[in-house]
């Protein structure tokens, strides 16, 4: 079976973008799912070291478009998981060097070997953002409970339907508990109602994700020791069909209005 | 008023400005009345000039897009029964034919390249400054961030407008949705355009050349309400049917 191609996007930078698809492909890959990221964000590489990859690169996205090596000899095989492969970015080209049509082509010939691409999107709504969701079968926006990400998603959304690359699905990630319960941090349901899409992960604010980051080693490889980790799998699991009841954060009032969303929504 | 006869219309692509006849002088001078009297209106817009049957140069075009440049409006199509019109507007690279879609980019709805929805332009022009401009537009989806909606008439939206987007009408806007991005009706001068929402939580609300921001206090259960002008403050009292007037 071809591969499904997921693009990871929000417009706003720093709202765990690259955090997210490392976890989604890890977890997916613990599944046994045959998995490729794409760092697309070429000139501001990151995903290979939350991976903990860097050490292995030796060849990169713009060497594959540009015909300086095989696809297969780009692909970066996790140390831990045998069906983990990431395609990194060139750190030292930028955008201009990959083209919409490039990255269809690059997908299109992994698609066949693979079950999930997973393309981590450049911020922005320009040329990085243009290039990642051409070749995407599903987006998934990701934002955080604050007004500037979640217009910035909005502005996001409104391209993808433009594109007609929808309807795109919403995580929302960096969740603090005990803000939301104190009514300090917007509301799950608030942003779900602004944005209109449907929702397919929370994650809460973790401190093991730093710590994760820095040492290379995604949160999802421990899934029981956080709830971030968790809810990594959880969001895996949904991308795979199942039906998974989301984080109940310790309060009842939050989820009570969002399911009620989820479900007018037509979900 | 004005006496000059300019007409506005809506087009898919922008606003079509019809000069009328007579000296170009006259109709330049005219064209500038009629943008410094609703620089909000036109701001950041793209539009078609028809220019009759005024035979035109080179440099005459060319005055004409930098008035029009200098109220940070793009001229992007010059419409003229005269050949030699037509040619020197096409040697300057402006599109002629109406038909065709506009060559690059966006004006209706952002950059985005989106499916603008601007698509009203009834056979009748619209009095530019008149009060009950005719046509009518109605746009059945979300108004997402970044998207813009500009039109002559009135606009109606069966959706939302988010925070970042903007809807510009000539006449009334009509939300069957929460506004909170920027809604200005009236934006051709018009103190009797009225603005209604089931729910008006705008960033900002402006009625001709009124401005207003919401109240920062925290909404109760959200009721459709209607603003309108009153002693030339921009005001929005909660709905409770009966007709909405116009004035006032």
């Amino acid at each position: 079976m071809a591969a499904r191609v997921i693009t990871i996007s929000s417009g706003k930078g720093g709202v765990g973008k690259t955090t997210i698809v490392a976890n989604l492909g890890v977890a997916l890959a613990m599944r046994g799912q045959r998995v490729v990221v794409i760092d697309a964000d070429v000139g501001l590489r990151n995903l290979d070291v939350m991976l903990g990859l860097e050490n292995r690169i030796v060849y990169d996205l713009v060497d594959v478009i540009e015909g300086r090596c095989r696809l297969r000899q780009a692909l970066v095989h996790d140390k831990r998981l045998s069906e983990l492969f990431l395609l990194p970015a060139a750190q030292t080209r930028d955008k201009t060097a990959v083209q919409p049509d490039d990255m269809v082509r690059v997908c299109e010939s992994l698609r066949e070997q693979h079950d999930f691409i997973l393309v981590d999107s450049a911020a922005g709504i320009e040329q990085g953002f243009r290039y990642a969701i051409a070749p995407a079968d599903e987006v998934l926006i990701v934002t955080n409970p604050e007004v500037a990400a979640v217009r910035d998603a909005d502005r996001v959304i409104g391209l993808l339907e433009a594109e007609e690359k929808g309807p795109a699905r919403l995580i929302i990630n960096r969740i603090k508990p005990d803000m939301v319960r104190r009514g300090e941090m917007l509301d799950i349901a608030d942003v779900v109602e602004l944005l209109a899409i449907d929702l397919i992960g929370i994650v809460p604010e973790d401190q093991a994700i730093l710590i994760a980051t820095n040492r290379g080693e995604p949160l999802a490889f421990s899934s029981d020791s956080s709830s971030a980790g968790r809810a990594f799998h959880n969001i895996a699991r949904r991308l795979l069909g199942e039906d998974v009841p989301f984080l109940t954060l310790r309060e009842t009032g939050v989820l009570g209005r969002l399911f009620r969303f989820v479900r007018s929504e037509g979900d | 008023m004005s006496p000059e006869p300019i007409t506005i219309k809506g087009l898919r692509q922008g606003l079509l400005v019809a000069l009328g006849e007579g000296a170009w002088s006259a109709g330049l001078r005219a064209l500038e009345a009629r943008l410094s009297a609703s620089p909000s209106f036109f701001r950041g817009g793209h539009i078609a000039l028809d220019v009759g049957t005024r035979t035109l140069s080179h440099s005459e075009i060319e005055d004409a897009r930098a008035l029009l440049a200098r109220h940070q409006v793009e001229l992007w199509a010059v419409v003229s029964k005269n050949p030699a019109t037509e040619a020197a507007a096409q040697e300057l690279g402006l599109v002629i034919d109406l038909g065709l879609p506009r060559p690059r980019g966006p004006e209706t709805v952002s950059e985005g390249g989106e499916e603008p929805a601007i698509e009203g332009a009834g056979p009748e022009p619209v009095e530019g400054a008149g009060p009950e401009p005719v046509e009518g537009l109605v746009v059945r989806r979300t108004l997402r961030s970044g998207q813009r909606l500009r039109h002559p008439g009135h606009i109606v939206v069966i959706g939302d407008v988010n925070p970042g987007a903007e809807v510009i009408a000539g006449g009334d806007i009509v939300v069957w949705g929460r506004v909170r991005g920027l809604v200005h009706a009236g934006a051709l001068g018009d103190q009797g355009a009225v603005i209604c929402a089931l729910d008006l939580a705008p960033t900002q609300l402006r009625i001709a050349g009124l401005i207003a921001r919401s109240p920062e206090e925290h909404r109760r259960k959200p009721v459709p309400e209607v603003a309108v002008v009153r002693e030339g403050q921009i005001v929005a009292v909660p709905w409770h049917g009966g007709s909405v007037g116009r004035g006032g």
